[in-house]
C-alpha cells in the first residue's frame, strides 16, 4: 500500500516576532514569516508551487501569488480545523509532494491583533460552529474556555483530576518559556500563582488558558530528495494523520466528552512512522487550555484514559523528564500562533538548534493540533 | 451616568430555520420538542436534516419529559459575550435527558455546590421576551 512515511521533509521554518498586538497587518505578518521559512529552506519564493494558508485567517492562496509573484502555483488547499489546521496541513502538503503534484509546499499562518469582544462574534460566524451558535451561545456558552470547561469538569468528576494537575502543564510551559527569548510570558509561575489567577470558566483559571497573540509562523514541505540540498539537517515526516471526534459540531452531543479526534489519528501516525511511544524524545502538544494537553496525552496512548493528571505530574513533561512537552512554552507561554509555532519548535529541536532548551540527542518527536471542538492532527517527525 | 451608558450589547439570539423553528416554537409554548426519525423512530438533537442511522430525510416532532441527570457543568466567571456581564458568575449544565438526548441550559439559582454527575434535574423554561424562551434546569 502507498505510504506517506518518509516521503517528505520540513526544509524551512520561520516566524515573526510574537506579541500581544502588532501594527502590521495579518497578511504582512504571514508574508514575513513565509519569507523567513523560504529563506531558511535555501529556496526563493519562485520555487514555491504549493500553498496552504490558514483557513480561519482570511488569507488565500491568491495573496501569495500576488505578493511573491509565484510563477506556477500548482497546488492550494485549506484544512479548516481551527488549531488542528497547521498539522493537518502537513498531511495535505505531504500528499501533494509525495504524489508529485507540487515540489515545495508553503504552510503559513498569521494572526493579527484581536480585541476580546470580537472573538465571540468571529466564532459565531464560523460554519463549523453553527450548532453551537444556534443552541448554546444564546444561553451563555460563547467561547472555547466555556465549551472545554464542560469536558474538563467531567474528567475531574470521573477520574479525580485536580486543578493542581492542570497547573503542572501551565507551570511546565512557563519554565520552558523562560529559556525562549521569543516567548511572550517569561515570568516564573508558581502553583500559588496558578491557583490565585482569576477563574474564567470553572474549573479553568486564567493560567489554564492560552495567550492571545499577534504574529505569524510558516514552514516549507519538500520531497526527501530535494531536502538533501537544503542547508539544514533534514527533518523527515515519518507519520501524519488527522482525526475527527464523534459529534464534531457540538461537544454537548458527544457520546464521550473526554475523547478527542486525535484518538483516531494517533495510532495511524505512530504506525506510519513505525515508532512506539517510548521512542518519542520530545512532544509539542497543542495547548489552548491545560486540560487539552492532558486529554491528548491520554488519547494518544501515553497513558490510560483518566491517568493524564498523574502523567503530567512530578516533572515527567519537563525538560530533563521522560517526555518533554512544549519546549518553547506553547500557546500558554510562548504565543498563540495556532500551533504553527509548535511545528517550528519541533523542527528546531530535531535539528538540534534549541540551545539552552534543547532536548539532548532528540531524534524522534511529535507535534499535535487541536481545534474546532475536538478535531485532532498529529505528525511524527525524525531527523 | 446616562441610561445609555448602562446599556449592554444584546445577547446572541438563535437564527430560525426550517429545521430548528419547531424546537424554538415549542420552547415558547413551554414544551421540549425534538426530532423523531420517520424511518426508524430514533430521537435526535440538535435538529438536523438527516438520520445518521437509517439516512431517512423524514421526521416529525415529539415532546420530551424534561427530566434528566447532570452530565457536566461549568461556572462562567468571565463574560466572553458582554451581553452576559451582569449575570456572571452563572452555572451552565449539560444534561442527559431521560429519553437519551443531551441539552444544555442555565441552572436555576446559580449554585454549583450541589452538582455532581448523575444529579437529577428538571427542565425550566426561561422566557426572555415574547419571541424567545431558553431552556434551563433546576435541581429536583
Amino acid at each position: 500500500m502507498f505510504s506517506l512515511a518518509d516521503k517528505t521533509a520540513v526544509t524551512g521554518v520561520g516566524e515573526t516576532a510574537y506579541g500581544r498586538e502588532s501594527r502590521k497587518s495579518q497578511l504582512t505578518l504571514t508574508l514575513e514569516a513565509s519569507l523567513a521559512a523560504i529563506n531558511d529552506a535555501g529556496l526563493t519564493p519562485k520555487d514555491i508551487d504549493g500553498v496552504i494558508p490558514y483557513a480561519a485567517g482570511g488569507i488565500v492562496a491568491e495573496d501569495f501569488v500576488t505578493n511573491f509573484g509565484l510563477p506556477d502555483l500548482r497546488y492550494s488547499a485549506l484544512t479548516p480545523m481551527g488549531g488542528a489546521s497547521p498539522v493537518a496541513a502537513l498531511q495535505s502538503a505531504t500528499m501533494a509532494v509525495a504524489t508529485g503534484v507540487a515540489n515545495h509546499v508553503l504552510v503559513a499562518l498569521g494572526r493579527g491583533s484581536i480585541s476580546g469582544g470580537r472573538i465571540t462574534q468571529r466564532l459565531a460566524e464560523m460554519p463549523q460552529m453553527r450548532l453551537v451558535s444556534e443552541f448554546e451561545m444564546p444561553i451563555g456558552t460563547n467561547a472555547p474556555a466555556q465549551f472545554y470547561a464542560h469536558m474538563a469538569r467531567r474528567h475531574m468528576e470521573l477520574f479525580g483530576t485536580t486543578s493542581e494537575q492542570l497547573a503542572e502543564v501551565a507551570m511546565t510551559c512557563r519554565r520552558h518559556a523562560q529559556m525562549n527569548e521569543r516567548a511572550m510570558m517569561r515570568k516564573p509561575m508558581t502553583l500559588a500563582d496558578h491557583q490565585a489567577s482569576r477563574m474564567i470558566a470553572d474549573p479553568l483559571h486564567l493560567f489554564d488558558c492560552c495567550l492571545e497573540s499577534a504574529g505569524a509562523a510558516a514552514v516549507v514541505i519538500s520531497s526527501v530528495e530535494r531536502a538533501k540540498d537544503s542547508p539544514h539537517r533534514p527533518v523527515l515526516i515519518g507519520g501524519v494523520a488527522e482525526g475527527h471526534p464523534d459529534s464534531p459540531s457540538a461537544i454537548t452531543q458527544r457520546p464521550d466528552m473526554t475523547r478527542l479526534g486525535i484518538a483516531r489519528a494517533a495510532p495511524i501516525a505512530f504506525a506510519m512512522a513505525g515508532v512506539e511511544h517510548s521512542d518519542i524524545d520530545v512532544a509539542e502538544i497543542y495547548d489552548c487550555f491545560t486540560y487539552i494537553v492532558l486529554c491528548q496525552l491520554e488519547d494518544m496512548g501515553f497513558c490510560a484514559k483518566g491517568e493524564g493528571g498523574d502523567f503530567v505530574s512530578n516533572g515527567r513533561i519537563s525538560l530533563g523528564g521522560e517526555l518533554p512537552v512544549n519546549t518553547h512554552g506553547g500557546l500558554l507561554s510562548e504565543a498563540h500562533i495556532a500551533g504553527m509555532n509548535h511545528i517550528v519548535e519541533l523542527v528546531r529541536q530535531l535539528r538540534g538548534d534549541c540551545g539552552e532548551r534543547q532536548v539532548k540527542d532528540a531524534e524522534v518527536g511529535l507535534v499535535t493540533g487541536f481545534g474546532d471542538l475536538g478535531d485532532g492532527s498529529i505528525a511524527v517527525m525524525h531527523r | 451616568m446616562s441610561a445609555s451608558h448602562d446599556q449592554l450589547p444584546e445577547k446572541p439570539r438563535p437564527e430560525y430555520s426550517d429545521e430548528n423553528q419547531p424546537y424554538w416554537d415549542g420552547l415558547r409554548e413551554h414544551k421540549l420538542l425534538v426530532q423523531r426519525c420517520g424511518g426508524c423512530n430514533t430521537l435526535r438533537h440538535y435538529p438536523r436534516p438527516l438520520c445518521d442511522g437509517c439516512y431517512s430525510l423524514e421526521y416529525d416532532w415529539t415532546e420530551l419529559s424534561g427530566s434528566g441527570k447532570v452530565h457536566s457543568w461549568t461556572v462562567s466567571h468571565h463574560p466572553f459575550h458582554p451581553g452576559f456581564k451582569r449575570e456572571t458568575p452563572y452555572v451552565t449544565v449539560t444534561v442527559d435527558l431521560a429519553e437519551g438526548l443531551r441539552l444544555q441550559g442555565v441552572l436555576e439559582g446559580n449554585d454549583a455546590s450541589a452538582l455532581a454527575i448523575g444529579r437529577e434535574v428538571e427542565l425550566t423554561f426561561n422566557d426572555v421576551d415574547a419571541e424567545l424562551t431558553l431552556p434551563g434546569f433546576r435541581l429536583v
